[in-house]
């Protein structure tokens, strides 16, 4: 039961018991956030955060977020020196089998 | 005709004595004035000329309509009425020309909104060049109908160069649609079922007679269909059927609103699945293809046209991924419903 | 960034995708038979389906569908038991989408909402309060269904019941846990899963740290992992890493949501709220002890079923035809079954993993009929 897509917080209300606003594709939705604020609510404004279910249930670290990215461009980087390709375009044409 | 907040349909508007007389003459009658309904016959007596200086073949389809909400944005259910029915005759290749309508009106609704509805329905059909020549209203009692229906049959003629059908579709045929997917679907759905979602979400209904008029001039179109209910996955699987070729369409290259697409993300929905009210799904040959892209997108309701597959020559519905790979696209066997998991 | 489609990007699944095989071809064991890899969660089924990464994958590696949909694994009795308090007149029963279809022994609540019980879709829990405060006459009951990812705003929503002082709002809980389940998976003699894919979105609550066991007691390799298709691929390709160095540790790829200790808050509010439960049942797996939840005493006013005192609604054995406890342990697959696509389709759905579009059996029936 997970589906919980990234949204950015674009409103918030005085406190923790007001909900806020946050926008997916251009489409916002009222959220609660007594899950990820400890703080001021006002702190939250422009954050990323996991929505599910009308909740704000994480705020998303864009420092891991950024390092997962180049991990895998530093191994794509890698892959093509190598030159280790053979096969895989082939993988891709026959993925109907 | 000036109706106050507090007047309301009643069984009398129905029963065939003044009051229906009344709505008769001073809503219908006025809004969709022309000579034949003029005419006050009970029927509408067309003369063959004027459809047989059109074309060699009468296209006539029927759709009711029963909406809930009855007033969205981008359209109502009497705008609906009129651009489903007569895109249903246009896909034909058939130049629409007369229409008729049905009410059923539930016993209590506001006339205010049925003068809107007719209003409504009465200016999109201006618009399209359609007549509304006969028509029917019926009252029922409170909860025996939702507020209210309509019923609207359309006729049109095609013109004899034109021989537009899915039987035609052969292998290696272009796919193509004729915008974003989804939008009206979207917009009810949140409407509908009060999901408290914020968006720039807009019905595309729409008359699409001017979108397919140039069409006629492209030597191998093969097929166009309105994505309505069951959204382009359904008129894939007719197609498919109706031919017995396969379509595979790639997922990259489908046009999706932003709105639409933050809808489905967050509710876990196929904006494929989705219906539309103003989006043509059209076959074409594949030196067809570049001529009817051009042509589309010069008109406003298919700015955002693509191609988005081919036919093929294996019996199935399938979606090319972003990664190549390739599944099945199965119909759904019931309306869409949002989920969280 | 957006944090979609940053993490779709085919270039990168391409490389991915060469390690991954040129790994896997360096392992002894796979080329003696496939390495099985559990995707715990049903929202990495479908994000596997959806985008065909199974079909990307050398054919040493084989995905088992797990027991983490929450719709799967459903027993009718809990359909009944909700049917049962949706058709009392004065009920406003409000469940997720998900939930409406799920076949009971009376058919499904949306056969109950057309029979004219006031059964309705919400996307939050909180919207049901909305409904309570709007309509004091009705008694407005939530259906709470999920694992930890759902619970914490299922136990906000009766936090906030409590301080708005509600009379008329109640759950149905049917909030289960994943450990538990997992355990007794591995402790069933002749699985042989080689790895897991955790789920992400209840690790964001519980963190990693709970998933140990599984590395030092049986010895299997996990990665908590994300829902989207790099996620899925960088997983994978860590797991096989594990795998060819003889390695079993819990990994995390999903750190930008996931961290070892998860959400403090939200598990403050679970243990206000939830207490374990002896024993629960799970459709296609049966009993399993403490792995569901029910209400604390400080909460108990607030359940449904000790509100409406409904009727023990009796397990109901599944089919000793169906295989999905085997489909679940990677004994077989969705297609092995001889109900599958027969008596048991989507239309008309008779095992578990059938029901929703998130249960393998359901995802191999959409996306892969005909094509395998």
């Amino acid at each position: 039961m997970c589906l919980g897509v990234p949204g950015q917080i674009v409103a918030v209300g005085k406190d923790i018991h007001q909900l806020a606003q946050v926008d997916v594709c251009g489409v916002k939705r009222d959220v609660n956030i007594a899950l990820i604020c400890e703080g001021e609510p006002a702190e939250l404004i422009g954050q990323w955060v996991l929505v599910h279910v009308g909740f704000a249930m994480s705020i998303i670290n864009e420092e891991e977020a950024q390092a997962t990215l180049e991990a895998l461009m530093a191994m794509s980087v890698l892959e093509h020196e190598v030159g280790d390709f053979i096969g895989i375009n082939a993988g891709a044409d026959d993925a109907v089998r | 005709m000036a109706f106050t907040e507090k007047d309301v349909v009643t069984m009398a508007h129905g029963s065939g004595g003044q009051a229906m007389q009344q709505l008769i003459e001073q809503l219908f009658l006025q809004a969709f004035s022309n000579p034949a309904l003029n005419e006050r016959e009970d029927q509408a007596r067309i003369p063959l000329s004027l459809l047989t200086s059109v074309g060699d073949r009468l296209a006539f389809s029927t759709d009711s309509y029963v909406i809930d909400p009855i007033f969205f944005p981008g359209g109502n259910i009497g705008k609906l009425a009129v651009c489903g029915t007569v895109n249903d005759v246009a896909v034909s290749g058939a130049v629409p020309q007369y229409l008729s309508c049905g009410f059923i009106l539930e016993e209590g609704l506001p006339l205010q909104q049925l003068e809107q509805i007719v209003k409504s329905m009465a200016d999109t059909a201006t618009a399209a060049g359609v007549a509304i020549v006969t028509g029917d209203t019926k009252v029922v009692q409170r909860g025996a109908a939702d507020k209210v229906f309509i019923n609207t049959a359309g006729i049109g003629t095609i013109p004899a160069s034109i021989q537009w059908g899915a039987q035609h579709i052969r292998p290696g045929d272009s796919i193509l649609v004729s915008g974003t997917l989804g939008d009206h679907g979207a917009t009810i759905l949140n409407l509908r079922e009060n999901l408290g979602l914020e968006a720039a979400l807009t019905s595309d209904c729409a008359v699409l007679t001017p979108l397919i008029a140039p069409l006629r001039d492209i030597d191998g179109v093969r097929a166009l269909r309105d994505a309505t209910r069951g959204g382009v996955t359904a008129i894939l699987h007719e197609f498919a059927a109706a031919s017995g070729c396969g379509m595979s369409i790639n997922e990259g290259d489908l046009p999706v609103n932003s709105a639409v697409r933050g809808v489905c993300e967050l509710l876990g929905l196929e904006p494929l699945n989705f219906a539309n009210e103003g989006k043509l799904v059209i076959v074409v040959a594949p030196e067809a293809e570049q001529a009817t892209l051009a042509a589309l997108r010069a008109h406003p309701l298919g700015k955002d046209a693509e191609v988005i597959g081919t036919v093929t020559d294996t019996a199935r519905v399938q979606l090319k991924g972003i990664f190549g790979a390739s599944r099945l696209l199965d119909l759904p066997h019931s309306e869409p419903l949002p989920r969280i998991c | 960034m957006q944090y979609v489609d940053e993490f779709r990007d085919p270039e990168l699944a391409k490389t991915l995708l060469a390690h991954i095989r040129h790994k896997v071809s360096a392992i002894a064991k796979a080329s003696e038979r496939p390495l099985q890899l559990m995707e715990v969660c049903g929202g990495h089924t479908h994000a596997i389906y959806k985008f065909g990464i199974d079909q990307l994958l050398p054919p040493e590696i084989e995905f088992v569908h797990g027991p983490g949909c929450p719709v799967c694994v459903l027993p009718m009795g809990r359909i009944d038991g909700c049917i049962e308090i949706a058709e009392r007149p004065e009920v406003i029963f409000c469940t997720y989408g998900d939930a409406m279809r799920v076949p009971g022994r009376n058919g499904s609540l949306l056969d109950a909402k057309r029979r004219g019980a006031d059964v309705r879709i919400v996307y939050s829990p909180l919207d049901t309060l909305t409904f309570a405060e709007q309509n004091p006459d009705k008694q407005v009951v939530f259906f709470g269904l999920g694992f930890e990812t759902t619970m914490p705003s299922t136990a906000l929503t009766l936090q906030q019941a409590k301080r708005r002082g509600l009379t008329n709002f109640s759950i149905f809980c049917q909030h289960i846990t994943i450990i538990p389940t997992l355990r007794s998976l591995l402790e069933q003699p002749d699985v042989r899963i080689d790895g897991f894919l955790a789920p992400g979105h209840v690790s964001m609550v519980i963190g990693t740290t709970p998933y140990g066991f599984i590395a030092e007691d049986f010895h299997k390799p996990l990665v908590v992992t994300g829902f989207e298709p790099l996620d899925i691929l960088q997983a994978l390709a860590m797991l096989v890493d594990q795998i060819h160095d003889g390695r079993c540790e819990v990994e995390n790829q999903y750190k930008r949501i996931v961290s070892q200790q998860g959400n403090a808050l939200a598990r403050k509010a679970l243990d206000d709220v939830f207490e374990l439960k002896e024993s629960s049942e799970w459709r296609g797996l049966g009993s399993i002890a403490g792995s569901g939840v029910q209400l604390t005493p400080a909460y108990r006013e607030f359940d449904a079923e000790l509100r409406f005192n409904t009727q023990e609604h009796q397990e109901v054995a599944d089919d000793p035809l169906a295989r999905c406890g085997d489909v679940l342990t990677g004994r077989c697959k969705p297609n092995d079954c001889p109900l599958f696509g027969t008596r048991c389709t989507p239309q008309n759905a008779f095992g578990a993993l059938m029901v929703s579009s998130e249960g393998a059996c359901a995802a191999y029936y959409q996306y892969r009929r005909g094509l395998a």
